[in-house]
């Protein structure tokens, strides 16, 4: 494998067992070196849970390796700081802390100087409202947030895990187009259920299903599947999805 | 008139004390989740080492004018000492494991004014304030000493600082942040243990100063001081709300009051019960405590 194509994070066998239970029972996954690869499943399937064990949020086991290292054995602080950025799937926003804040804590010591000019070029809201308190936001304003404290430090990989979730339609446009411009400078690794958006930005993908890796590829391939999609996402690949997001 | 207005500045210089235990077992609570069972024994500490410090062991260290603010000094930097040690040691590789934490935590509780009266004995040493200190001044009638006028300024003056702290410094910010939601602060690339340890010494600092000014005070130490302090603290961090530095000064201001004013116009003892039921009095009606947010 050269290094033009070999998997910017690179996951295999991930298990996690929670309270017990066995959530995840071997999680491969190849995130490209460029663009953005889709992480699909029904819910429950184990997205978000491979995502906060990539982190290190969740205990886990298996081999991580990011940026051609192995991280599994890093504590999350550590391996985010090699470059990655988070928008959880509840937001991660802190509500108590003005905008300002929620941003200057994601501010980086060591990864330059923190790119406002980028963010507020796409986010000119949060400079506007950057005296608010977070927890006041509407969930649109709290995802920008939650979006532009990835933009901020030069990541090497953002992952964002349902960034559109319960947004209103206007806004989830508005969050496609962002994470579109974000995903020609770094890569990213995107957990969606609206798939007319990953139809529209998603290069590859990897089906998640009971805990396990059911199906990797081209996004295109998978969604051109009508059969396919139904079997493993339980949904017609053209049935907008987002519509039930946004009720 | 003369009495009530003993009874409540009396009432604010115990508040004063509660606050200065209250409000580091409240960051503590709320970044770590950790219940600190130990923190009155962080008090006992500060307490014995300003008293240490100021009957003249300590070179410089004596108890009047700049000798006594070396002492109190001296006591609240042992007590800081201890809540770091206490915190890396026995705390940090316990995270896993709350259960075993809360004991450890305890442990601490009880061992350490055991060994206190071990070294010093059970009973109450006199401590050693500037005549300054100890005197009294006249207040719409009422004679008042001068050192709950020390405890509220002091109180104060702490409360200050945290807030400037939490609300100007970076650290200050990840705090907050921590208290919300500490996986997050993780997430962004923050080692959040770093701000355990600071929280740990703030924490510490604070107790370890309302050891030494209790000191004042009570006109004495004794090694079980810290654990009845302690109770009242909890209290007061209940009340006040988990994390909140605020809602902690208030609590402690109220707890103190009613203490005062119900031991004394009712039967002695009736305030500390008193205390209790407006406890939960308060949780029944604001679960969130008094402020419900943080600073």
């Amino acid at each position: 494998m050269s290094a033009a194509t070999e998997p910017l994070l690179a996951v295999r066998g991930l298990r996690v067992v929670l309270g017990g239970r066995h959530i995840l029972h071997g999680v491969d996954l190849d995130v490209a070196p460029s663009g953005v690869t889709a992480l699909l499943g029904r819910n429950g399937a184990g997205k978000t849970t491979t995502v906060r064990g990539v982190l290190g949020l969740v205990p886990r086991t298996g081999s991580v390796r990011f940026a051609g290292a192995e991280t599994v054995r890093l504590a999350t602080h550590d391996l985010v700081r090699r470059g990655i950025g988070y928008a959880p799937e509840d937001r991660g926003v802190f509500a108590g802390l003005t905008v300002a804040e929620n941003l200057r804590l994601a501010e980086r010591a060591g990864a330059g100087a923190p790119d406002y000019p980028l963010v507020y070029e796409l986010f000119p809201e949060l400079r506007e409202r950057a005296r608010q308190s977070a927890g006041t936001l509407s969930g649109g304003q709290q995802q920008m947030v939650a979006i532009a404290r990835t933009l901020l430090n030069g990541n090497r990989l953002i992952i964002a895990d349902e960034p559109t979730k319960g947004l209103a339609p206007r806004v989830v446009t508005e969050v496609a187009q962002v994470l579109e411009r974000a995903a020609q400078a770094v890569p990213v690794l995107l957990v969606e259920q609206n798939l007319a958006l990953v139809r529209r930005l998603a290069a590859s993908c990897v089906v998640l299903a009971d805990g396990r890796t059911a199906h990797r590829g081209p996004a295109a391939d998978l969604l051109a599947d009508a059969v396919a999609t139904r079997r493993l996402l339980g949904v017609g690949s053209n049935s907008p999805a987002h519509e039930e997001a946004d009720a | 008139m003369s009495t009530v207005v003993l009874l409540a500045v009396t009432g604010l210089g115990l508040g004063a004390l509660y606050f200065l235990v209250a409000s580091g077992l409240s960051l503590i609570f709320g970044l770590m989740d950790v219940l600190n069972f130990a923190h009155g024994a962080l008090l006992s500490i500060g307490a014995y080492g300003s008293w240490w410090a100021a009957s003249g062991h300590l070179p410089g260290a004596g108890s009047s004018g700049a000798g006594f603010v070396l002492a109190v000094a001296f006591g609240t930097a042992v007590g800081t000492l201890a809540a770091v040690v206490l915190e890396l040691a026995l705390i940090r590789p316990l995270y896993q494991r709350p259960r075993e934490q809360v004991l450890a935590t305890v442990g601490v509780g009880l061992a350490v004014p055991a060994l206190l009266s071990a070294i010093w004995g059970a009973d109450a040493r006199p401590f050693p304030g500037p005549h300054a200190l100890s005197g009294t001044f006249g207040l719409l009638g009422a004679r008042i000493p001068v050192n709950r006028l020390v405890l509220v300024g002091a109180a104060l003056l702490v409360l200050a600082a945290l807030r400037l702290f939490l609300g100007r410094t970076r650290h200050g910010l990840v705090v907050r942040a921590g208290v919300e939601d500490r996986a997050m602060v993780t997430a962004l690339g923050i080692d959040v243990r770093r701000a355990f340890t600071l929280v740990f010494a703030i924490g510490g600092a604070a107790a370890a100063l309302g050891g030494a000014l209790g000191g004042l005070y009570y006109g004495s130490v004794d090694p079980g001081q810290g654990t009845s302090l302690l109770i009242f603290a909890f209290v007061v961090v209940v009340m006040g709300g988990m994390g909140s530095v605020a809602g902690a000064a208030l609590a402690a201001a109220g707890v103190g009051l009613v203490q005062q004013f119900a031991n004394y116009y009712t039967a002695s003892g009736l305030g500390d019960l008193a205390v209790v039921v407006l406890l939960a009095a308060l949780l029944l009606l604001r679960p969130s405590g008094l402020t419900g947010r943080l600073a």
